[in-house]
């Protein structure tokens, strides 16, 4: 038995992930036509051979517009999850390592930036920019929210390192400050970090989502959230068009649950390897 | 002494968490490209309304007021602040003028501070009741089951849960009303409690539910640690019975981290309330929000978004100051 057949959560959620990621991220180019566009298509059609999941009340091809939706919900998760790992994990390192009025100044900030409601601040600025919120601005925002969270936990892990023999041992070998991080600290927490940054993918996601479904992000763009949003416009639910309203909320629900699985199965994964 | 310094550290968290969060109200509307002010002229100008050039030109200097615009950045900014802080005056509504948006705010609190005190609430100690039985004793296979369902469950944003219980219980099986209605006439009594009970239930189920998730795994991790600790063992050895050191020896332990983890995570419940209010259509201060930027009603926004940020700072402020009645130890840092 290998050491990953030893993880079925993370296998899973491997798997699953992988699936959501050839949706998105391969299949859009082959749809023939922008998904997005409206009458293109008759419109309510229930699933048939021609149109896998239905068409939408607006002409939509929902196979298509899902699989369009699901890569800019990708994308904008990858993005902030990336950069508020990346600021998150430099400014925690810095303030573990650093102490005294350096660590006391970032600490406070980011206990202040955790309580500080994002959503609220987001519907600002969605409103004053009515609808014409793009993934980037919306991905700008929730990076100036969401690297506190990694920076507090690396903070301590880093404050906590900084006692231990072998760091010691570097620093008084004469190392450069950098080369400790990058030989001695980054080992340590480079999988705390892959975890964080999946689970970062996941809560931006679910923050756009949440401002799409009430009509306030991107109304030009298509993500997960707002399909649900036109979907709930448009009557799908009293209408009894179920087809249009449940691949999106499916596909939220299946992306989540596997996203938490690869970022709860990562961890195990690389407990129980530090631990060999 | 170590409690003045404990009391200190959360006070200065507390005025940087208002300061920084009304800072980022004041500037978001000030560094858009689009003026908002221009902005909310050419909405009034395309519902039709034709104006004179002496009319738009005051409904300008009136908006200007309100956005606090006149004067330089730093007047703008002190006035804002002496705004939100001490005279609370946000000016009238647009939507429903005249009345104030103090008393908008006024109406939506109590319906607000309900759902999310006994939703949190229920689902914190529910949460950390069940991670507890399922970490003293991680493997029986209800435990397991208990932990896959958290699981499951926990990563689910709080709208789609509502969607979901929204589709079962008022289109599948119409056992609730699908639209918050509660009768404000009625007098106070049996009926009208019902009445907000009925109509808060799906609301209060969705944030309950997902919180649930969360104190689940994380009680489960906490309790199962403990339990392996040292005095554990000894209380078990010194012949404690099973029931009392569950209670009194790992849940007393395992649940501080708990109470600092609902101070942190208040503001992310309030996120997942204020759309659960907005779905349901609950008369509380997330709707209120909700509308006010629907009707590009300026005055509303700024006002309610401030106070929801003062709002659950304050809340973390009073959790966190509950920490050490439960730690008698004050151990912090």
């Amino acid at each position: 038995m290998t050491d990953v057949q030893k993880h079925p959560r993370l296998v899973i959620g491997l798997v699953l992930v992988a699936a959501f990621v050839i949706l998105g991220l391969v299949m859009p180019p082959f749809a023939g036509h922008d998904p997005r566009d409206w009458n293109t298509f008759p419109k309510n059609i229930k699933p048939n051979q021609a149109h896998l999941l239905g068409t939408t009340g607006l002409g939509q091809d929902i196979f298509w517009l899902l699989t369009y939706s699901l890569r800019n919900s990708l994308i904008l998760g990858v993005l902030v999850g990336f950069f508020a790992t990346l600021i998150g994990v430099t400014l925690g390192v810095f303030a573990g390592l650093k102490g005294g009025w350096a660590d006391r100044g970032l600490s406070l900030l980011m206990d202040t930036f955790i309580v500080v409601p994002s959503l609220p601040i987001l519907i600002l600025l969605a409103s004053l920019l009515q609808g014409r919120a793009s993934i980037l601005i919306i991905s700008a925002v929730l990076i100036v929210f969401n690297w506190p969270w990694p920076a507090r936990q690396i903070r301590s892990v880093a404050l906590a390192m900084r006692e231990r023999e072998f760091i010691s041992t570097a620093w008084f070998s004469g190392e450069s400050t950098l080369t400790v991080i990058r030989t001695e600290i980054f080992p340590y927490i480079s999988s705390w970090a892959v975890g964080n940054f999946i689970n970062t993918v996941l809560v931006a996601i679910a923050v756009e989502s949440g401002l799409a479904v009430i009509g306030l992000s991107s109304l030009q763009e298509s993500t997960l959230g707002t399909m649900i949003y036109w979907a709930l416009q448009y009557q799908a639910l009293l209408g009894g068009r179920w087809w249009w309203i449940l691949p999106p909320v499916i596909a939220i629900v299946v992306l989540f649950v596997a996203l938490f699985l690869v970022s709860s199965g990562y961890t195990q994964y690389a407990t129980a390897r530090r631990g060999r | 002494m170590r409690f003045l310094t404990f009391l200190l550290s959360r006070l200065v968290t507390y005025v940087l968490v208002i300061w920084i969060g009304v800072t980022m109200v004041f500037l978001v509307p000030r560094f858009l490209p689009s003026s908002p002010v221009e902005a909310m002229l050419a909405k009034v100008a395309s519902q039709g309304q034709y104006m004179e050039a002496a009319q738009i030109e005051s409904l300008r200097s009136s908006l200007m007021e309100t956005f606090g615009l006149e004067g330089s950045l730093l007047q703008q900014y002190t006035g804002f602040f002496k705004r939100v802080l001490f005279t609370g005056d946000f000016g009238p509504s647009f939507s429903a003028f005249p009345t104030p948006v103090s008393q908008l705010v006024g109406q939506a609190l109590p319906w607000s501070l309900g759902l999310l005190l006994t939703s949190s609430v229920l689902g914190w100690l529910l949460g950390n009741a069940i991670g507890l039985f399922a970490g003293y004793r991680k493997e029986t296979l209800s435990s397991k089951t208990l932990e896959f369902l958290a699981m499951l469950i926990y990563p689910i944003p709080y709208y789609i849960f509502a969607l979901v219980l929204i589709i079962l219980f008022t289109y599948v099986w119409k056992i609730f009303p699908f639209a918050f209605y509660v009768d404000a006439g009625k007098p106070f009594g049996f009926g009208l409690i019902k009445d907000i009970v009925y109509n808060s239930a799906l609301p209060a189920l969705s944030i309950i539910a997902v919180n649930l998730g969360w104190w689940v795994i994380s009680m489960k991790a906490l309790a199962a640690s403990v339990a392996e600790e040292d005095f554990v063992t000894f209380a078990r050895l010194k012949g404690v019975g099973e029931p009392r050191i569950m209670t009194h020896y790992v849940a007393r332990n395992a649940l501080l981290p708990q109470v600092t983890m609902l101070a942190i995570r208040l503001g992310t419940i309030f996120n997942g309330a204020l759309i659960t209010e907005i779905l349901f259509g609950f008369p509380g201060v997330g709707t209120l929000i909700y509308s006010s930027a629907l009707q590009a009603d300026y005055n509303l926004m700024l006002g309610t978004i401030s106070f929801s940020v003062i709002a659950v700072a304050t809340a973390t402020l009073i959790v966190d100051l509950a920490y050490p009645l439960l730690d008698p130890r004050i151990r912090y840092r």
